[in-house]
């Protein structure tokens, strides 16, 4: 059996709180468990709100900072104790596409120099005519033509065209996952449809996983395989994407998924919903489920300790929560 | 002279109750390569005690629109042509600075995209309530000022002890309800709010929206909601205007809207919208293609239309009326 | 497909490229100014020269107290009459003024260039590696750029300029550059940490581009206005700060500079017995060099900072 693309086991990344360190603890990211096997490609969503972690979670996929506890292994190597080669290969395996279409260009530079940084870092073509030939080939692949756009500054470009630049450059690299944070919340909504759609093609005609990073349910609905709910660090929910969003389980996915504006006037918000005073629920390493405080079906068991992944429905639908827990287990 | 009449609205030209009308307004910008029309001959009815969206991705305009109505464009921007008259009585683009800042805040007042970032960080909420209230009305006697903010704050369900902390110590929905007891503070007869919801959570931002409803409903108050997120729209407007490129489209009944959408550009941008009920295949469209210096003659979305004619490449189709309520500038409907 | 051919007609028709957008803040009004001026400052090197003898800047070269020729009569028994072979007047020790000016000149303006650009050089390599290190590195370097920063620079520069016995040019800029690095390392540090987190440096991580690669070529350009108008404003303080310690007498003594000829000037209390003519002419020169690196650092900062450029932004 090969080796799983991407292994995530019990990662913890805790900011603060240390000797010399100033500002209060702050736990990001706890426990966290994720794999994603080598074949076949899948969209896999991490969706949550501000604070829940996810953007932790790709910045540390992505090998920005470093965990506190915990392994995210590569096709069996731990990220973390990899030789420089290896790390090299894992850049050109793990790509991204981050949100901000503008801030990732430097602004000194044509957009040409993100397609000619990668070339030359990782050695893909052999003479100017074969790079010439790769970049038109990625940008096809996204529907832009070369003599189009690669003269062009980033400022000259629309925010849609940008965008499909950066995925164009993770392509490129014909690597194994793609990490791509919020790629289309800073997007025109009519042009999100045309991203998501080269996702869709690139996993099904290049076999390209993603980790799709978001908070809007609605395209976590419409194109991910499986999805990851985080709440304030820890996952609350996972399982099958459809299963998932049209049976939640989990209060906390109930009341997001409640609250998902939705197209129809006549299907307007049923009941008001408050949130309690205390709004500012800081990520401490408390005990007990971390959604405590807003749930409506709480118990005094869910403060003792935080509840592991109880299989709702097998593997499909796995949800943690007290109320869940004459099923099955997953073990933490 | 300024009418400071506050009982409500004055009777629009269609015989409606209107809070606000705007009349052809114009906006352009000067750059190094010719003005960019940003506002290209707006119009549109705010009625008394409604919630109007107005609707449209980035660059269309729609808060170019609305800083204009309040006097609020800066250079190189201008306003070029244009009325918007409140309460049936006002011109404000006609009025003295003067008497604009009389008329500001106590009968139109706003609440700017990120106002929840613009919250004075050294100041305690009371005060910066207190200050926006005292700067308007003059001096108040303390315990009346007291009152008169723990009043708002439960209006916009804000709980009590707010009123002593500071902006960092409250969450972004909090704060943007800070920003919305602000914009009611003097009761107002239209409130123009925009993006009021764009940064923040989902659960969050249905608790500000109930909040704008319950305001809406206690106070009468009218609101301009400017967004580009049409799920919103619809939980929250009664009705829709949606703007294209410098250009008003279609204005409607949101329900008529987003179930028969009739402008094609309206739907484009419904199809676009993915839903959460339900999975299709992803409707894919290209983005805006005209320069918004040099916009084609004729008939502003041409470039992009499906059902484009010879005739809409010349001449510009006229906002109709297609139903009492609901216009559409398109020659399908002539 | 119509949409495509439409979309590239107007393509056709749009903004002019980056060169144009780039170099309109370069052309800074400021910064122009200030550099014809700071460049004709530095051309009497080389055009001097060939209009005036160099050899009239040292001692015993004319003959001495003679008034620039402007002026009518003798003003004071010990004076000599205008000669037009000495337009600015002559000092006490024999030296043509106008010499003077053209040996002296680019004497000052060198310290300050080499000055500025070894505190700039140390600066950059400083700068870089707090920011980009971070941790007790970033520590150590901040520390001591704040502990040299305080330290009265003048006071210092005074007692290790009494022990050189030969003060020449090269010697005057390194012990400038001493004080000249806390500045621009302080300056560069809180760019790179702020340069730091922004979207293309990840992208450019991502990318598998190398420390170095990521600081002059990513960070670099970025930084040069920043780079300029703390090098410019750093020329300036070493000049007055050189031009200080010479005229405590602490200059160079066979060679004329500015700040020695003030000195000179003190000495033989020019002030005193009015003759003007040995002290203002560098002093005037001086403020010319000053006010155009001035203005050349204000233009460059408006250049760094467009917020500072006014309604056009």
């Amino acid at each position: 059996m090969t080796k799983p693309l991407l292994e995530i086991k019990n990662a913890t990344k805790i900011y603060g709180g240390g000797f010399l360190q100033s500002g209060e603890k702050v736990v990001a990211l706890q426990g966290f468990d994720l794999t994603i096997p080598d074949k076949p490609a899948k969209i896999i969503t991490i969706a949550g709100e501000s604070g829940s972690g996810k953007t932790t979670l790709a910045h540390l996929i992505l090998g920005f900072i470093d965990l506190t506890s915990g392994q995210i292994l590569f096709k069996g190597t731990h990220i973390g104790e990899m030789k420089r080669s290896q790390k090299l290969d894992y850049r050109r395996q793990v790509q991204a596409v981050f949100q901000d279409p503008y801030a990732v260009y430097n602004p000194f530079y044509r957009v040409k120099h993100i397609y000619d940084l990668v070339i030359k870092n990782f050695k893909l073509a052999r003479n100017k005519r074969e790079a010439n030939d790769l970049i038109e080939n990625a940008l096809n692949a996204v529907g832009l033509q070369g003599e189009e756009v690669l003269h062009k500054y980033p400022h000259q470009l629309s925010g849609g065209q940008r965008q499909r630049m950066m995925v164009a450059r993770a392509y490129l690299l014909e690597p194994s996952l793609i990490v791509a944070d919020e790629p289309v919340s800073m997007v025109d909504a009519s042009l999100r449809a045309m991203i998501l759609d080269i996702m869709l093609r690139l996993r099904d005609e290049s076999g390209i996983s993603f980790l799709y990073i978001t908070h809007d349910l609605s395209t976590a609905y419409q194109i991910g395989d499986e999805i990851y709910l985080l709440y304030q660090g820890s996952t609350v929910e996972k399982g099958d994407t459809v299963r998932v969003i049209e049976n939640p389980q989990h209060p906390y996915v109930q009341q997001l998924i409640a609250s998902v504006p939705v197209l129809d006037p006549d299907q307007r918000w049923d009941s008001n919903i408050s949130l309690p005073d205390d709004e500012r629920l800081r990520a401490h390493a408390e005990s007990g489920c971390r959604f405590y405080p807003r749930c409506p079906q709480r118990m005094d068991r869910c403060l003792t300790q935080q509840p592991p992944l109880y299989q709702v429905d097998g593997l499909s639908q796995q949800v943690a929560c007290y109320l869940y827990d004459d099923r099955p287990h997953s073990a933490k | 002279m300024i009418d400071t009449h506050k009982s409500g609205a004055g009777v629009g030209s269609d015989g409606w109750d209107t809070v606000l009308e705007v009349k052809d307004l114009r906006v352009h910008y000067a750059t190094s390569e010719g003005d960019v029309i940003a506002v290209n001959g707006v119009s549109f009815n705010i009625y008394k005690g409604e919630l109007l969206g107005l609707v449209g991705e980035s660059g269309c305009g729609k808060t170019t629109a609305a800083m204009a109505i309040l006097r609020l464009v800066q250079p190189p921007g201008r306003i070029l042509n244009g009325q918007a008259i409140l309460n049936g009585t006002t011109d404000l683009l006609s009025l003295s600075k003067q008497e604009l800042r009389k008329v500001r805040w106590q009968e139109i007042s706003l609440i700017p995209q990120g106002a929840m970032n613009s919250l004075n960080p050294v100041m305690r909420i009371k005060n910066q309530i207190a200050d926006g209230i005292e700067t308007h009305e003059g001096k108040q006697p303390k315990k009346v000022l007291k009152e008169r903010i723990l009043k708002l704050n439960t209006l916009v369900g804000l709980p009590t002890r707010v009123y002593t902390m500071y902006p960092h110590e409250l969450s972004g929905g909090m704060k943007q309800r800070v920003c919305i007891a602000m914009a009611i503070a003097l009761n107002p007869s239209l409130v123009i709010a925009d993006e009021p919801t764009s940064a923040l959570d989902v659960i969050v931002q249905r608790v500000v929206a109930q909040t704008l409803l319950d305001i809406k409903d206690r106070l009468g108050v009218s609101m301009l909601v400017i967004g580009h997120d049409m799920g919103l729209m619809a939980q929250l407007v009664d009705r829709v205007a949606v703007m294209y490129a410098g250009n008003l489209v279609e204005i409607a009944p949101v329900k008529a809207v987003l179930k028969e959408p009739l402008h094609p550009y309206s739907q484009l941008l419904i199809e676009s919208i993915p839903s959460i009920k339900e999975r299709k295949p992803l409707k894919i469209t290209e983005g805006l293609t005209h320069d918004l210096r040099n916009p084609p003659p004729g008939c502003i979305f041409q470039l992009r239309c499906p059902h484009v004619t010879e005739k809409c490449r010349v001449e510009v189709p006229p906002l109709q009326k297609v139903d009492p309520r609901h216009k559409v500038a398109c020659r399908l409907y002539e | 497909m119509t949409t495509t051919t439409a979309e590239q007609t107007v393509l056709a028709k749009k903004i002019t490229p980056f060169f144009k957008r780039w170099h309109s803040p370069w052309l800074n009004g400021k910064l122009l100014l200030g550099l014809v001026i700071f460049l004709a400052m530095v051309s009497i090197e080389f055009v001097g020269p060939l209009f005036w003898d160099k050899k009239l800047a040292f001692m015993a070269a004319a003959p001495t107290n003679i008034v620039p020729i402007w002026v009518e009569g003798i003003p004071g028994p010990t004076f000599k009459p205008a000669n037009p072979a000495h337009p600015l007047g002559t000092e006490s020790q024999g030296r043509d003024m106008l010499a003077v000016l053209i040996v002296g000149t680019p004497r000052s303006l060198r310290v300050g260039l080499i000055g500025a650009g070894l505190g700039m050089l140390v600066g950059i390599v400083l700068g870089f590696t707090a920011g980009l290190l971070g941790g007790w590195v970033d520590s150590l370097i901040s520390t001591l750029a704040d502990v040299v920063i305080t330290i009265p620079g003048l006071a210092v520069l005074v007692v290790i300029a009494s022990y050189i016995p030969q003060v020449e040019v090269i010697n005057m800029a390194l012990i400038m550059a001493l004080f000249a690095w806390p500045l621009p390392t302080r300056l560069i540090r809180s760019q790179v940490l702020s340069m730091r987190e922004r979207g293309y440096i990840q992208m450019a991580q991502l990318s598998g581009a190398s420390t170095l690669d990521i600081m002059f070529k990513e960070m670099m350009p970025n930084l040069l206005p920043y780079l300029a108008a703390s090098f410019t404003g750093n020329v300036s303080a070493v000049i007055l700060a050189a031009t200080g310690v010479e005229t405590l007498g602490l200059g160079p003594t066979r060679i004329p500079t500015l700040g020695m000829t003030i000195n000179n000037a003190l000495s033989f209390s020019a002030i005193f017995r009015g003759m003007w003519w040995w002290w203002s002419p560098p002093m005037v020169v001086l403020i010319i060099i000053f006010v155009s690196l001035f203005l050349m650092t204000i233009g460059l900062d408006e250049i760094a900072n467009p917020r500072l450029r006014g309604a056009e932004s």
